[in-house]
């Protein structure tokens, strides 16, 4: 039976790595991200859990240790944001391109300069191309549950390859929410211990790491590509299995008001909680207006993008990090070059919002919801890149 | 002192690697696989030792080997000994093995320091060697913090106003040492067995330990390949390479040397220390034998040896 608890973003995302048993957790602390390893350390210390945990000198040790801990055939956990997030930059295409299925809670959080140590996704957004699995969570329950499928997905001999599970720095990580866990039992059920195929063990020596010339290395990385190509059906038999168990249902993409809308909106994490509230609100007034969310943003969902499109007639992109130069941000360069070439004739623009943490009101979504419709009505897109809630 | 007889014909480094002859790293490599007494894994950062021995798809070790990055082969060592002990406590895993981690001059010097710090500190039980050939040989010779005075390398080059490297080499046991780990040590390849023996007390420290080895490059120290054993025997015999080890914090001076020779005898057959010879650079060979001078009367000072 599960039962319900009061947990942080932070402390969910703790209580679900403590259930999925890990073996190694190495982390370093970094405000957001900081109350993962504090009640991780509580764990270990009131011997609640067999997990080693290192307790690094750096976000760039602790990449490595679990690296190390991964080749030995461990679960591992860790868990990090922004700047240090940029400090493992190095080994989080490591971790891919050995193949190591680690586990890592993301706290978004805006990078430096000017140092800030509130939400946004320029920390992850800045490591997108490292080859991991990229989830992004809207609240606690979220977390929780993607963290238990996260080492699911991971392990998967198909799949193999690191996943990062995102929440937003304090929006979630220090937002205190009602949470549903399950008994460990029922965990146990869903994901049992970690089968590495291959690991360090003398009796069968294997050299990892190696150096790849021209000959070699353009062939293994294709194969990473294809690994993340595997992760899609892995993902939605793990959903499916997730769903067995809990009852709730998870896949690459969340809608709301999908079915008739013509204008929506498609957005990450925590942002889309508000903007479901704004739908609700406009839909209430008789406004075909809807929600996009996707959790799974690597690999992107583009097949299942397309799918959920139904009759929408114009689509406001909500990045929460910066593209320095380029046409747009991130996600919706991602969203535009999937629209692009298969017969949409959806309008699209992109709002920029939210950097280090600036608030994003259900007012500023209603405008961007307006903008939208004026879009679907008149097939104008007056600014395709614009930034909202900021001094100009 | 281990002998000859007592160590395995196994070669668990083999031959066809792609080091230089008379790499100091290939024969090192070859003697710590000599002195295993149990089943090991092998952690190596980026540098010659592991370019030029697992150029895929080939590899020169029998054992399991892991290179991860330059800066972090400490790290990664800790992370692999964590999973060891988890995997024991659930019942995955009840092998008994040993971890060594080898990182050349510039990955445990420089860029590695601070893994090493943090693996020393949070006491992992590992062997890390550092096969230190007194510059980043790897990228083409570039100066290091174990680059002695007056070398010439490509970053420190003997120019006309500055003849090679002007700062001095750290002391990186000192370093180690001020850890309070229980075994470290300085060792040459022209001293095999009292290296063999310093790898066998490492691994059997229950904790990290950690030996600083000189390892001679006939390319970046510019001598001929088949002098590298000779120089390694110079480095030790003119107190440029003092042979010591600190087992519990007590320093012991494991070769003593009552006649030294005059380092320039070690300096002159490399090429790195050519243009110190020319007249206007002559005072750096001063500068350097009073160096030696000075750190080995410290060494034996904190040895106890009158």
């Amino acid at each position: 039976m599960p039962k319900i608890m009061g947990l942080t973003g932070d402390e969910a995302i703790a209580y679900a790595a403590k259930q999925s048993k890990v073996d190694v957790v190495a982390a370093y602390p970094i405000t957001p991200q900081t109350i993962i390893v504090e009640a991780f350390s509580e764990y270990v210390h009131n011997g609640e859990v067999h997990t080693e945990f290192v307790c690094v000198e750096s976000e760039h040790s602790a990449m490595s240790a679990c690296i190390g801990a991964s080749l030995a055939g461990a679960r591992v956990f860790t868990a990090s944001s922004s700047q240090g997030l940029a400090l493992m930059h190095e080994m989080l295409y490591i971790a891919s391109g050995l193949r190591c299925p680690i586990v890592m809670g993301v706290v978004n959080r805006a990078l430096s300069a000017p140092i800030n140590i509130h939400g946004d996704h320029s920390d992850m957004m800045g490591s997108r191309d490292c080859g991991w699995i990229q989830i992004y969570c809207e609240n606690s329950q979220e977390a929780y549950d993607w963290v238990l499928q996260a080492f699911k997905i991971a392990e998967d001999h198909e799949v193999l390859l690191p996943v990062t599970v995102n929440i937003d720095g304090f929006i979630l990580s220090h937002a205190l929410e009602r949470v549903e866990v399950y008994d460990d039992g029922d965990v146990e059920k869903f994901l049992s211990i970690r089968n590495a195929p291959f690991k360090l063990d003398p009796d069968n020596p294997f050299t990892v790491g190696a150096l790849c010339f021209t000959d070699y290395y353009f062939e293994i990385k294709r194969q990473q590509v294809e690994a993340l190509k595997n992760a899609p059906p892995v993902i939605d038999k793990v959903n499916k299995e997730f769903e067995g168990l809990t009852g709730k249902k998870y896949s690459y993409i969340n809608t709301y008001g999908l079915e008739d809308a013509e204008a929506a909106v498609l957005c990450l994490g925590s942002t889309a909680g508000t903007a479901k509230a704004v739908a609700k609100k406009l839909r209430s007034q008789g406004k075909r207006v809807g929600v996009i969310k996707p959790w799974v943003y690597r690999p992107f969902p583009s097949e299942h993008l397309l799918q959920t499109l139904g009759n929408l007639k114009a689509l406001a992109v909500l990045d929460r990090a910066i593209c320095p130069g380029a046409p747009y941000g991130a996600l919706c360069s991602d969203v535009v070059s999937t629209l692009y070439d298969n017969g949409k004739q959806l309008k699209v623009f992109n709002a920029v919002y939210g950097l280090g943490g600036r608030d994003i009101t259900p007012f500023d979504i209603e405008a961007i919801f307006n903008e939208a419709m004026d879009v679907a009505k008149t097939g104008i897109v007056k600014e395709p890149l614009k930034f909202v809630g900021v001094r100009e | 002192m281990v002998r000859l007889q007592e160590l395995t014909t196994e070669e668990r480094f083999t031959s066809g690697h792609r080091l230089c002859a008379g790499c100091g790293a290939g024969i090192i490599a070859r003697m710590t696989l000599k002195a295993l007494k149990k089943p090991a894994v092998v952690v190596n950062a980026t540098g010659c030792m592991e370019v030029a021995s697992t150029i895929y798809p080939f590899t020169s070790w029998k054992l399991p080997w892991v290179h991860v990055a330059f800066e972090n082969a400490a790290a990664v060592a800790s992370g692999i000994e964590s999973a060891c002990k988890a995997l024991v406590k659930r019942n995955a895993w009840n092998k008994d093995i040993d971890i060594i981690a080898f990182g050349g001059d510039g990955g445990t010097f420089d860029i590695g320091i601070q893994a090493l710090s943090g693996a020393l500190e949070r006491g992992h039980d590992f062997l890390y060697i550092c096969y230190d050939n007194e510059a980043y040989m790897n990228t083409g010779i570039q100066r290091s913090g174990a680059t002695p005075h007056g070398a010439s390398t490509t970053t420190s080059p003997a120019g006309t106003k500055i003849p090679g490297k002007p700062e001095f080499k750290k002391d990186l046991i000192g370093i180690c040492a001020a850890h309070g780990i229980e075994y470290a040590a300085t060792a040459s390849p022209a001293y095999w067995n009292d290296y063999i023996t310093k790898v066998q007390k490492g691994l059997d420290v229950k904790g990290p330990a950690v030996l600083h080895v000189f390892s001679p490059c006939p390319l970046g120290m510019r001598h001929d390949s088949e002098k590298s054993i000779e120089i390694a025997r110079l480095a030790v015999q003119t107190r440029y390479w003092p042979v010591y080890e600190v087992e519990d914090g007590k320093y012991k001076l494991n070769i003593k040397v009552p006649n030294p020779k005059p380092v320039v005898e070690f300096l002159k057959p490399q090429g790195r220390f050519r243009h110190l010879f020319q007249p206007q650079f002559q005072k750096e060979l001063e500068v350097i034998q009073q160096w030696v001078d000075q750190n080995w009367k410290r060494i034996t000072a904190l040895c106890g040896e009158p």
